[in-house]
């Protein structure tokens, strides 16, 4: 018996050794991130098929506002051009959306609420696992599409920002042009009744309602549609993508 | 074709002049059919790498919550990292307001260098091995259809081959043995022969709550985490309380399947580990003939219907 019980003591632990060393060189390797991240496609189009494209995030009341609303990532963008519109508490802001679209425009947070504004209380989750909640004011996305007016050629509406997060490797973010219509995918300059907070991404940022914050872009400087997001940055549609996140972030 | 006899062979003039004690006394039955034993071993890779690469991802934010938000202070659970004077890291693992030191697993452990450092799960715990939230999300991901993938298949298998109605669905017998069940496992005593290949209710029990509440909870907890499914699943969010409540039960499903890894393998090790590894490698199962007490006319219908799919 005791030959048999350290043979399995042995056999469990070899096993378990050998099946953390062996997951550790598979996710050093080139394939095997590669099969792993199969998954993610999977997820997009079972979770479009299971949650229709024009289904609503939750909304929350103002009981449920987080008392403060956490900041990840860059809290305070270094770059001169951005330091320069903070010292003149961004009078002097303007959107610069141009790529496929027929008539490319400079707006400024006042020209975005003529075309459109709303309010909206929802959830923030981050992909490492909290949640905040807050009130968000600003222009719909699908406004400032139509204002500009998108080719058919686009794809993707591209997000570049103010933020570097090494050196001359400035943020940006991408999305569909399903999630960029949707109702509630804002470009919000207010939260909790306030001005945009610098740490949380003034005085422009990106808020969707079904996919995790890092999608969510602070410090808007430019809107780029394009047809396919191969030749920015890593090509692989967002700064965290190139960091080997999913681009579909809705799980 | 269900039933084998170990080198039992009377009519071989072979075997005439020996005693044949031994092989009369045990039989091997085919009790696992192929499917279940597929089935059981992915299911056994799906869950420990969801398990492992799940601590990876919990240690991003190594905290558990309940309602929709996450609270500074106010977590149910939360694995810190402090410094003490003399500038030493130090673990600490709070539950609700009690407080407890964990250095060099929970909270502050070793990292791959062997340097103390702030996290959560240890890295022998996790996968990958250093902190690695895009690589652990990815093989949670991929696994995570493995597990669904080959739930379904055995949900269906289970319910078209009769296994669920005859081998795991308690009888009215059943229930009505449930103290002798309880009174039995207490003393480690297990049934021998053609009564070793029924479930007892407390297997039934534990294999249909591991299946369709534990199996079926940590995916639907799962999906609660996903924005874009809250979009259609705002009664569950309301049901559990909260996204933040949904990962906590998630959380503490996976472990309720770790111990409930813990009890299945002590059974498998006290019950014959040789005889039920080869049960769920090869199929057969082998059973002491001498305990049985039962007239058989015909052994291959009887261990048809007593065959565990």
């Amino acid at each position: 018996m005791t030959d048999r019980r350290s043979f399995l003591r042995l056999a469990i632990m070899g096993a378990a050794g050998i099946l953390v060393a062996g997951c550790d060189q598979i996710s050093q390797s080139s394939w095997g991130p590669k099969i792993l991240g199969k998954a993610e496609g999977l997820n997009r189009r079972v979770q479009a098929l299971l949650s229709p494209s024009s289904a609503m995030a939750p909304e929350y009341s103002e009981a449920d506002i987080s008392a403060v609303f956490r900041a990840n990532g860059t809290t305070m963008p270094t770059t001169e051009a951005y330091q320069a519109l903070l010292a003149n508490q961004f009078r002097d802001y303007k959107l610069q959306v141009d790529g496929l679209v027929s008539r490319p425009a400079l707006l400024s947070i006042d020209d975005l609420k003529k075309l459109d504004t709303r309010t909206q209380i929802t959830r923030h989750d981050c992909v490492e696992g909290w949640s905040v909640i807050g009130k968000w004011q600003g222009t719909a996305l699908s406004a400032v599409l139509d204002h500009v007016g998108v080719d058919p050629q686009a794809r993707f509406v591209v997000f570049h920002c103010f933020d570097e997060m090494e050196a001359d490797t400035p943020y940006y973010e991408s999305l569909g042009m399903e999630e960029a219509r949707h109702p509630q995918t804002l470009l919000a300059y207010r939260l909790n009744d306030q001005a945009l907070p610098v740490p949380n991404g003034a005085p422009l940022r990106l808020r969707i309602g079904r996919q995790l914050g890092y999608k969510q872009a602070k410090y808007l400087s430019r809107i780029e549609l394009v047809h396919s997001f191969d030749a920015i940055a890593d090509g692989n549609g967002g700064y965290w993508e190139d960091q080997g996140y999913e681009w579909y972030a809705g799980i | 074709m269900n039933t084998d006899t170990v080198a039992e062979s009377p009519h071989s003039p072979a075997n005439a002049p020996t005693p044949v004690v031994r092989a009369r006394s045990t039989r091997l039955v085919y009790r696992h059919t192929l499917p279940i034993r597929l089935m059981h071993w992915i299911n056994v890779i799906a869950l420990s790498l969801m398990f492992f690469s799940g601590l990876q991802i919990f240690n991003a934010s190594p905290v558990l919550s309940w309602g929709n938000r996450t609270v500074p202070g106010r977590e149910l659970l939360a694995l810190d990292a402090r410094q003490d004077p003399a500038g030493h890291m130090v673990g600490v693992t709070r539950i609700g307001q009690h407080q407890f030191t964990t250095t060099g697993v929970l909270g502050v452990s070793n990292g791959s260098d062997g340097v103390p450092v702030a996290r959560g799960f240890p890295s022998w715990l996790t996968v990958p091995g250093p902190n690695w939230l895009a690589m652990g999300r990815r093989w949670h991901f991929f696994f995570a259809w493995v597990f669904v993938l080959n739930g379904l298949c055995y949900i269906g298998y289970a319910l078209v081959r009769r296994h669920l109605q005859r081998d795991l669905w308690p009888t009215r017998s059943d229930w009505r043995g449930i103290g002798r069940s309880i009174w039995d496992h207490v003393r480690f005593k297990h049934p021998q022969g053609a009564e070793a290949l029924r479930y007892n209710i407390l297997q039934r029990l534990a294999y249909l709550i591991v299946v369709f509440v534990f199996g079926i909870g940590i995916v639907l907890m799962g999906l609660a985490m996903s924005p874009r499914m809250d979009a259609v699943l705002s009664p569950l969010l309301t049901l559990v309380g909260g996204r933040q409540s949904a990962r906590t039960i998630h959380f503490i499903i996976a472990w309720a399947f770790v111990a409930f890894l813990l009890v299945h393998v002590f059974e498998v090790l006290i019950s014959g580990v040789f005889n039920q590894l080869r049960g769920m490698i090869t199929g057969y199962f082998a059973i002491d003939c001498d305990r049985v007490d039962v007239v058989e006319p015909d052994p291959t219908i009887a261990a048809e219907e007593r065959r565990h799919d």
